[in-house]
């Protein structure tokens, strides 16, 4: 069974408690494991981080985070209208941060792409979108 | 986020309760900096997650930054009952390295 939502919230910290918890009752239904429901809401966070840090250095903008459930496996996808990634490779290696003075890790795709089975990010015409999946093993389809 | 500690046999003993993100960090750093530098009579320090019920990537740049400042001091830093999730991203930063782990 296909369910979709899509929800649009400001580029604050204080909404990402909000964030990976509306993740995580959306997926409920697919019966995840702990592990798997701690996964994917450890990723998503790494993510809309990652949009509350750089994406928007000159205003405060908003996420936009839309989720499809299919059978067992869960699409995410997090995005915003920000300023872009310079450079989307460098970003993606272990340690690095464009904010070193930040007492930051530069592991949050590294996170992402270890929690998630998919990872793939893009620059759009605006912002960036970050994709993921995942697949639910525990769950029990066709009930 | 609570923050709870003790002094026995020479250790600092911090306990984290809550969630550790983005939101929370911040606060995290200034009270930890606070007991770090009030406390006296401690010559090492172990960080308790037993009760961090939320981490990501953010709280690593949280520990890193006290290791640093105790570093200036000579006084290690230890790391103990951390959840699976806390483990792995601990492991692929290479947080152990410099914050042992203990049980």
């Amino acid at each position: 069974m296909k369910n979709s939502m899509e929800i649009k919230f400001k580029a604050i910290a204080e909404n990402e408690s909000f964030a990976r918890n509306v993740v995580a009752s959306f997926i409920l239904p697919l019966n995840p494991s702990i592990s798997e429901l701690e996964d994917i809401k450890t990723a998503v966070n790494e993510a809309v981080t990652n949009v509350i840090v750089h994406a928007y250095p000159e205003k405060t903008g908003y996420v936009t985070m839309k989720i499809i459930t299919h059978d067992n496996k869960v699409n995410i996808s997090i995005s915003d209208n920000g300023i872009g990634i310079q450079d989307i490779e460098r970003a993606l290696t272990p340690f690095y941060t464009s904010k070193p003075n930040q007492e930051r890790s530069g592991m949050g795709f590294t996170v992402m792409e270890s929690f998630m089975d998919k990872l793939e990010v893009r620059n759009n015409k605006e912002g960036v979108t970050v994709n993921m999946e995942k697949e639910i093993e525990q769950a029990v389809v066709g009930i | 986020m609570q923050i709870k500690s003790r002094i026995v046999n020479k250790t600092l003993y911090i306990l984290l309760s809550g969630e550790l993100d983005e939101y929370t960090a911040s606060s995290v750093r200034k009270n930890l900096d606070t007991l770090l530098d009030t406390q006296k009579g401690f010559v090492q320090i172990v960080i308790d997650l037993s009760e961090l019920t939320f981490m990501d990537s953010t709280g690593v740049g949280v520990l890193i930054g006290r290791y640093k400042k105790m570093r200036e001091c000579n006084k290690p830093i230890f790391i103990t009952n951390p959840s699976r999730n806390a483990e792995r991203i601990f492991k692929m930063s290479g947080l152990y390295d410099i914050m042992p782990k203990i049980v």
